[in-house]
């Protein structure tokens, strides 16, 4: 191909440029890179970043190292003003923008929805009442309920007989199946660590899989705006292994033995009943 | 040429006014701003003593004074015996607080019967005197919950047909109440945020709005000194 040699000195440095910064986005911030990988959402949800991050790095580079270029080497000199040469069109080049840009779209769109459907079971995203992305053993996974409410979040343990929790702890190595919902007004569910984030909204079941992969702690906010403490709506949770978990739900079920007459029985939403209510 | 002067005058002064009225308007909208931004409830202390710092709150169904006496509201009794209207509540760090709440209003029932439980007190809680492991969600008016301590205690409700009951803030003991009596303790200093879970504000959809979104009635800060 002949290129003129500013293109060639371009094309140079721009290559140069994306063969140190790819590898170092890949494997030097690419680890770094949120939410990480504390579950196979949370992973599937990293790779797409480092993905992302390390497709747009050549692309940046090259309208930089270009702008760079012509700021250099293209800049007007002395007081002589003239109009550079015509633009023309040309064919291979815009043929092979084309095709490039195409290839990247449409491989990110199969990709992105494998990943959302099939290997990561939603991405963690909340899917509705009726989810389409179902993890392999759905059928086996804990179901943990989700209570958004201003301004704290309670879980209820269904296959535990109703039990309720103002704490969230999760055994590791399982699937879970996360009912998110709210008793008031709209609050979202953001277990940022897990990569899990579904919309609480009241008389709705939003189901969200996850499946933890790693034992630490997660963070847990609501993010969506929801009232006067909405900024203090945060707690920590914990992946623990699972004799520590069933230690932790027994030690529960003793300690909540009392109210848990009290509750109502186990069902998909909660609406709050206005008729004993004020307003 | 006299009447054109007097023209331009004319024109200057209504100029003039419309420009010292709008000034006055715009003085008027940061006055009020600057006031609605800048209010807040004063900071009441635990009265200190052997062996724990005590607070006395209550609560009413309306509070009967200042810009929302219709609200539903907690009150505090400051260290001199004064009852207070304030949700601003100094207490110190790592501290036993025992805590009594004069609960005034009448029973609208838990939202979530989860926080009929009285959690995160030291011992028990009592209600009337009588110790009270936990309390049935209907029965309940409001709560004192601080989020941050994993405190959460339900307020028993008078019944409804209750006599003599309390219409305007500060109620007496001579008035139909209910109390609540417990013991928190403090952790680090800091600012936390202290609720009610109910949704207790009358007017608002479903008891969302008003009082249960303002510190000084249904919402405040807890203080803790070191």
């Amino acid at each position: 191909m002949n290129l003129a040699p500013e293109t060639r000195k371009i094309l140079v440095v721009w290559l140069v440029l994306t063969a140190i910064a790819v590898p170092l986005i890949v494997l030097v911030l690419g680890p770094h890179l949120p939410p990480g990988k504390m579950s196979s959402e949370a992973s599937a949800q990293t790779d797409a970043n480092v993905v992302l991050t390390a497709l747009i790095a050549p692309i940046v580079l090259l309208l930089a190292v270009y702008f760079g270029y012509s700021l250099a080497v293209f800049r007007a000199r002395g007081d002589q003003l003239e109009d550079g040469p015509p633009i023309q069109g040309h064919g291979p080049t815009q043929a092979l923008w084309i095709v490039v840009t195409s290839a990247i779209v449409l491989g990110l769109a199969v990709w992105g929805s494998d990943t959302l459907i099939v290997s990561a079971h939603g991405a963690g995203g909340g899917q509705g009442p009726n989810p389409d992305a179902l993890p392999a053993n759905a059928g086996q996974a804990l179901q943990v309920q989700v209570l958004g409410q201003q301004w704290n979040w309670t879980y209820r343990f269904p296959s535990f007989g109703g039990l309720e929790t103002a704490h969230l702890e999760l055994p590791v190595g399982e699937d879970i199946e996360l009912h998110v919902t709210s008793l008031d007004v709209v609050h979202s569910f953001w277990a940022y660590q897990l990569g899990v984030k579904a919309d609480a909204v009241p008389g709705v079941d939003n189901i969200a899989f996850v499946h933890p992969r790693r034992l630490g702690n997660f963070s847990i906010r609501c993010s969506e705006l929801c009232g006067l403490w909405h900024g203090h709506m945060f707690q920590t949770g914990q992946v623990v292994s699972a004799p520590q978990f069933a230690s932790w739900i027994a030690q529960q079920r003793h300690a909540e033995a009392a109210n848990l007459k009290y509750l109502p029985p186990y069902a998909r939403d909660y609406f709050p009943d206005p008729t004993r209510r004020a307003g | 040429m006299a009447g054109g002067e007097a023209t331009l005058r004319s024109g200057s002064t209504r100029l003039g006014a419309v420009a010292v009225g709008l000034a006055c308007a715009a003085a008027l909208l940061a006055y009020y701003l600057f006031g609605y931004l800048m209010v807040r409830p004063p900071a009441v202390s635990a009265s200190s003593g052997p062996p724990r710092a005590r607070l006395t709150l209550q609560t009413v169904a309306s509070l009967g004074i200042g810009p929302h006496p219709d609200w539903v509201s907690y009150l505090v009794k400051d260290p001199q015996g004064h009852w207070r209207h304030s949700t601003v509540l100094n207490v110190p760090a790592n501290s036993p607080v025992r805590i009594t709440v004069l609960q005034y209003d009448t029973a609208t029932g838990l939202r979530n019967p989860y926080w009929g439980g009285p959690r995160g007190i030291v011992g028990e809680m009592t209600v009337d005197g009588k110790p009270t492991p936990t309390l049935d969600p209907d029965l309940a008016s409001h709560t004192f919950a601080i989020p941050d301590f994993g405190v959460s205690v339900p307020l028993k409700g008078v019944a409804d047909n209750a006599k003599n009951q309390c219409s305007v803030a500060p109620c007496t003991l001579a008035e139909a109440h209910t109390t609540v009596v417990f013991t928190i303790r403090t952790g680090k200093a800091g600012t936390y945020r202290w609720q009610c879970f109910v949704p207790c504000a009358a007017g608002f959809i479903l008891g969302f709005g008003g009082p249960m979104q303002s510190v000084g009635y249904m919402d405040g800060y807890l203080h803790v000194i070191a």
